[in-house]
């Protein structure tokens, strides 16, 4: 490459302007960085660091001498509290464990892989029925599901509990996953149905000249083809049922059938003063979609889009 | 040469494909929907609770009219919605712009600034909750300490700040998901369009103004409506951080939250219903009067193609 044209595509002088554009797009950067690396750091400090130094890692601090209170008997028990450790420990995720964290985290991968799995499932039939059919139940059954969209759970939240409540499908880990298929079907049919008219008509005709049924059309040919809408939808699907509070607050009400975010949110009272515990709670509510989320931000970002898009 | 399918497609069996959603759907979601309309025009207490008792359209006489906790509530969700709406739409339109390109930074700035959407409210709420902690835990009364400032914000303890740091929060939670809607629909507009224009020797903003705004009208259409249905849904955020206060200043009791107090706290399901009544309509009101609005604007909304 010469040098004449080196001049040209290689990088221009930073302006005025491109200084202004970096700084901005770097304090936005801090703005959401910062706070996230503070709470993890925070899970594994003191009390006392957490205070004294609210920015730095969990790194050893000299000259720290634990409050007298904690050198009493009964203070060197499993509930010791965060103001009794150094930094660094994981006195705060023993705290949480100790609050059923793990048991509400069970809870949660039961609710929510029902939950995904389901309403793809049902979603995608129904979004098969709706291309397949054409003509004006298509239309009626389409618009249907999709006038749901602007039905927010926020509003019909309430009526919903009162028809649970009288099935005896409230403090239950069913009725959980049945009333998420149902919040969830509206942007799903529409957002698959949408993927499948696009399927090239031919498709679906050699298959049934070929003899074969609309189950195995289904099973075979347009499943298999539709694997990265499923995929959107799925973690879509898997990001709003994972971090939902709504229907769990509203329809449990027994400790043990608490979701994650549900036992989250009773920290508040638990550890209202005891950050290092209250952040291991939010590490481990938060952990698997942030581990997925580093490995797969393309479909992620993706899929949380085609919801917003569509919903 | 392909031959013309003999079978005519029967109804019935693909029908049966949508059974199971028709299903749930249809018990667990549209009769809720519609019973929220039955219910607004009784007298209950709710499932478990005397029988109700119908009383016409009492209970929308009492919220319209007399009901002014009802009325502040619904003043403040609006508060909050136009806000964040206005903020939420400039700062992922004004960011979007610096990262339409498909470098390592700007693909790597996208991924940051849109981490917080798969964090749950609840863990947002509190992030933020220890942020604003005026007290000497607080991250933002930590650093200023550090600083060598002493001065406390009083973030959520003050009725005239509290819902300013909600919005702040909602903003920080949701922007970056809106960055990324608009940047797919700025890479949408033809490269020749705006380098047309600037060689016509229209400025930066002319160019914006004229070619950009109008071509991205879809996508503003989009970010406006989804952030709207979202600031009407955060109930999270006031359950966890302000309880719709602080203390008794309704300063920050979104609808969501409200309705849930009366159903729950005061075992009003009638008047719940009710009020679920005219948050739909309102939500279906504001939809309405945002699409006039960005048509007036000049966003075309519906597409270009």
């Amino acid at each position: 490459m010469s040098a004449g044209s080196q001049a040209i595509t290689g990088r221009n002088p930073i302006t005025g302007s491109e200084i202004g554009n970096r700084a901005m797009l770097t304090v936005l950067a801090l703005l959401i960085a910062l706070p996230c690396v503070v709470v993890l750091f925070s899970t594994f400090k003191s009390q006392g660091d957490i205070i004294r130094n609210p920015i730095s890692p969990p790194v050893p601090t000299r000259n720290v001498v634990l409050p007298e209170s904690c050198l009493a008997a009964d203070a060197l028990g499993s509930k010791r509290g965060s103001e009794c450790v150094q930094t660094p420990n994981v006195q705060g995720y023993r705290d949480a464990n100790e609050a059923h964290i793990l048991r509400s985290f069970k809870n949660s991968l039961l609710v929510v892989s029902g939950s995904v799995f389901l309403t793809l499932l049902f979603s995608a039939m129904t979004a098969f029925a709706v291309t397949r059919i054409g003509g004006a139940t298509a239309g009626a059954l389409f618009g249907l599901f999709t006038l749901g969209m602007a039905v927010p759970s926020q509003v019909n939240g309430i009526t919903q509990y009162a028809m649970f409540s009288k099935l005896h499908l409230t403090n239950s880990l069913l009725g959980l996953v049945i009333v998420n298929i149902a919040a969830t079907l509206p942007v799903s049919v529409f957002i698959l149905t949408g993927f499948m008219r696009t399927l090239p008509k031919e498709l679906f005709e050699a298959a049934v000249v070929d003899g074969a049924g609309n189950w195995t059309l289904f099973r075979k040919v347009v499943v298999p083809l539709s694997v990265p809408s499923l995929a959107a939808v799925g973690i879509f699907l898997l990001v709003m049922h994972w971090n939902d509070l709504w229907y769990p607050y509203l329809f449990i009400t027994d400790p043990e059938k608490y979701t994650l975010p549900r036992t989250l949110a009773e920290f508040k009272g638990e550890f209202s003063t005891n950050y290092a515990a209250l952040f291991a709670g939010v590490a481990i509510a938060s952990a698997p979609l942030v581990l997925a989320y580093v490995f797969l931000q393309r479909w992620f970002i993706a899929g949380l889009t085609s919801g917003a898009v569509k919903g | 040469m392909p031959r013309k399918s003999t079978g005519v497609i029967k109804r019935r069996p693909l029908l049966l494909f949508a059974a199971p959603a028709l299903v749930v759907y249809g018990v667990c979601f549209v009769i809720p929907t519609f019973q929220a309309l039955f219910y607004s025009l009784f007298s209950w207490e709710g499932p478990g609770g005397e029988d109700r008792v119908f009383i016409d359209i009492e209970n929308y006489k009492t919220k319209l009219f007399d009901d002014t906790m009802f009325k502040t509530s619904v003043g403040v969700t609006l508060k909050f919605m136009f806000l964040v709406v206005i903020f939420q739409t400039l700062v992922a339109l004004l960011f979007s712009l610096k990262l339409v390109k498909d470098t390592k930074p700007t693909i790597f700035l996208r991924a940051l600034y849109f981490f917080p959407t798969i964090l749950s409210s609840t863990a947002v709420a509190f992030i933020w909750n220890f942020i604003y902690d005026p007290s000497d835990a607080g991250l933002v009364s930590g650093i200023l300490r550090s600083l060598g400032i002493d001065y406390r914000p009083a973030f959520l303890a003050s009725p005239n700040t509290a819902l300013w740091c909600l919005i702040f929060t909602q903003v920080w939670f949701h922007a970056g998901q809106m960055m990324v809607v608009f940047v797919a629909g700025l890479q949408g507009i033809p490269k020749d369009f705006t380098e047309a224009a600037s060689i016509d020797g229209a400025t930066k903003w002319q160019t914006f103004r004229k070619v950009t705004w109008p071509l991205l009208g879809p996508a503003t259409g989009i970010v406006v409506a989804y952030t709207t249905l979202q600031s009407f849904r955060a109930f999270d955020l006031v359950y966890v951080m302000t309880q719709g206060g602080p203390g008794d200043s309704n300063a920050t009791r979104l609808l969501s939250y409200h309705i849930v107090q009366t159903a729950f706290g005061s075992r009003a399901f009638g008047e719940a219903a009710a009020e679920s009544v005219v948050f739909m309509a309102l939500i279906a009101l504001v939809t309405f009067l945002q699409r006039r609005v960005l048509k007036v604007m000049g966003a075309d909304v519906k597409g270009h193609n």
